[in-house]
């Protein structure tokens, strides 16, 4: 020790009191120099398991959300493309199973182009409002929609009830399901073109109809619909292994955590809770908070700025099929969510949250398809350009190119094998299970 | 190499802080001090993307029950600059200065600010309430 020079030596106790505060340190944190989890990150990791989700919600404005013989017939509706007007379009031509029940384009195409990028459905019965702008507020009131748009199925109402009525194993579980149909198949009292949504001539034959009749077409669109949410609220994610990692982390088992995600992915799972702010918004375990916000997302080319939630509201409350309207089946009316929304000039240009969960081969993103990659996302909030109407709730983040590399190496973890494709572990899991469902009675 | 830990540290008490999130609070004393405003969440803890409702209790500076009033409630994240998800109002007085408020839901974790105004009988104050989620 003596030959160390004199300077070194005075400092000697110091540096080794810092050596070794410093190597108790290192004994504590992660092999790869990452401090170990707080317990309040802990807890925050823990609410984004699956194993933090919920059992569904109930669904009292829907008498056979959870009847299996009406998410059968939904989900054999879901693929029939009877349900359009030229016969070639189904839910699933937007909604394909293979990619997250989306379509890998920009805005949805069927009969013609949609507005909007086609969202997910996985998890979709969690959410209180449907489409990006929340203009629904059920799933069994959202599948309606699509049916008499244009662009999308092309089909009337009164249409839809009449494949109902000649289909023999739609019309024999309608009728087990919901009681008799009406003589769907008398034309003059229902013509097929009839609709309060379609052409000119459509919405004269629809107001020809005698108020009896249209009510009791309605009501058998709205039952469709029902059958409809019944399938598609047993959507449900599969575990990831980031789910698979939560789970570790919650036996103790930190030696398979440690295998589980790799040091890139834990950077990124400590950006998501922490310094980028992900999770303000993409909170629970399906990664989304179900509400609206204005993240300064561009507009599509050549269009005018979203309005988003704003204008989403007004068009929900003057919905007949919305939560207070005659065709739920909730004789309470319990609809807290549309009788407390907020609506106003704050919600311009707010978008709804959409989960993280199985981002791949769901690209590209936001509301129109404007950010073609999940890098392009990530740099976008990153950015946090000011919004073109309304304003962005976000901030820019100073994240480096290295950061970003870890927050899409961490979205990576939430990914799951398409439904269909066998997942050791989801035999434990609620999980989409598409051979149980086909045609079990039908 | 080991980061600094003190920021680390910190942030974990704040988020520590937040998951013991009080599901009942107050009283908060209105800005010109003639009210008292305190709140117990229906929901147990309280936790973020629940729609739940709370009863207020209202009393003058000397404790009385304040009966009779219109209390209406705004707020928001002000570090985020935006308001409540929901539209939460009184929707019933249930006498003894209780009130109940229907609506209520957060929808991050974090800072909020909820903002009441009182109306008993033409006078009228504010009370603010903060809350950490």
């Amino acid at each position: 020790m003596n030959r160390l020079p004199p300077s070194l030596r005075r400092h000697l106790p110091a540096m080794l009191a810092v050596a070794l505060l410093l190597g108790g340190l290192e004994r504590l944190a992660a092999p790869d120099g990452e401090p170990p989890w707080t317990p309040a990150e802990r807890a925050l990791i823990e609410s984004l398991g699956l194993g933090a989700l919920p059992p569904l919600p109930p669904a009292p404005d829907n008498a056979v959300a959870d009847v299996p013989l009406a998410a059968a017939m939904g989900q054999r509706l879901f693929f029939d493309p009877r349900t359009s007007g030229n016969g070639a379009v189904s839910c699933a031509t937007c909604h394909q199973p293979a990619r997250r029940f989306t379509d890998g384009l920009a805005t949805a195409r069927a009969i013609g182009t949609s507005p909007r990028n086609t969202p997910s459905l996985v998890g979709v019965a969690y959410s209180p409002w449907l489409y990006w702008d929340g203009r629904k507020d059920s799933l069994w009131s959202q599948a309606l929609a699509p049916l008499e748009n244009p662009d999308e199925h092309g089909t009337t109402r009164v249409a839809v009830a009449q494949l109902v009525h000649a289909d023999p194993a739609y019309r024999r579980t309608y009728q087990t399901l919901f009681g008799p149909l009406p003589a769907l198949d008398d034309t003059s009292r229902f013509p097929p073109a009839a609709s309060p949504n379609g052409s000119a001539e459509g919405r004269r034959a629809w107001q020809a109809m005698t108020a009896e009749d249209r009510d009791r077409v309605n009501a058998v669109f709205a039952n469709v619909g029902k059958t409809l949410a019944a399938f598609e609220r047993r959507l449900l994610p599969q575990p990831a292994r980031f789910d698979r990692y939560v789970a570790a982390l919650e036996n103790g088992d930190e030696a398979t955590a440690e295998t589980l995600l790799s040091p890139s992915e834990r950077r990124g799972l400590r950006l998501f809770i922490g310094r980028a702010q992900c999770v303000q918004c993409h909170n629970g375990p399906l990664f989304t908070n179900h509400e609206f916000h204005n993240t300064g997302v561009i507009s599509a080319e050549g269009e005018e700025p979203d309005r988003g939630r704003a204008a989403g509201l007004r068009e929900l409350r003057a919905d007949p099929f919305n939560c207070l309207g005659r065709y739920s089946d909730d004789p309470e009316r319990a609809c807290a969510e549309l009788e407390f929304a907020r609506g106003g000039p704050e919600l311009l240009g707010a978008m709804r949250t959409p989960s993280l969960r199985n981002l791949q081969s769901t690209e590209p993103f936001m509301h129109k398809g404007q950010l073609a990659t999940l890098r392009d996302v990530l740099e976008h909030y990153n950015r946090a350009p000011p919004a073109l109407i309304g304003h962005n709730e976000a901030k820019p983040l100073g994240l480096t190119p290295r950061d970003l590399d870890d927050l899409e190496a961490f979205l990576g973890t939430l990914a799951t094998p398409p439904p269909g494709v066998a997942d050791s572990d989801a035999s434990e899991a609620q999980v989409l299970d598409l051979d149980v469902l086909v045609d079990p009675v039908l | 190499m080991v980061r600094p830990t003190t920021p680390r540290l910190l942030s974990a008490a704040l988020l520590w802080l937040a998951a013991a999130a009080a599901a009942a609070g107050g009283p908060w004393t209105s800005e010109s001090g003639a009210f008292r405003l305190g709140y117990q969440s229906r929901l147990q803890p309280l936790a973020i993307n629940r729609m739940h409702a709370w009863v207020l209790h209202l009393e003058r500076a000397d404790g009385a029950p304040v009966e009779g009033a219109e209390v209406t409630v705004s707020g928001g994240m002000p570090a985020h600059d935006h308001g409540l998800p929901t539209a939460p109002r009184v929707t019933r007085e249930l006498g003894g200065g209780d009130y109940l408020l229907e609506g209520v839901r957060f929808h991050m974790n974090g800072d909020w600010e909820l903002r009441f105004e009182i109306d008993v009988g033409g006078t009228r104050d504010v009370v603010i309430v903060p809350l950490r989620l």
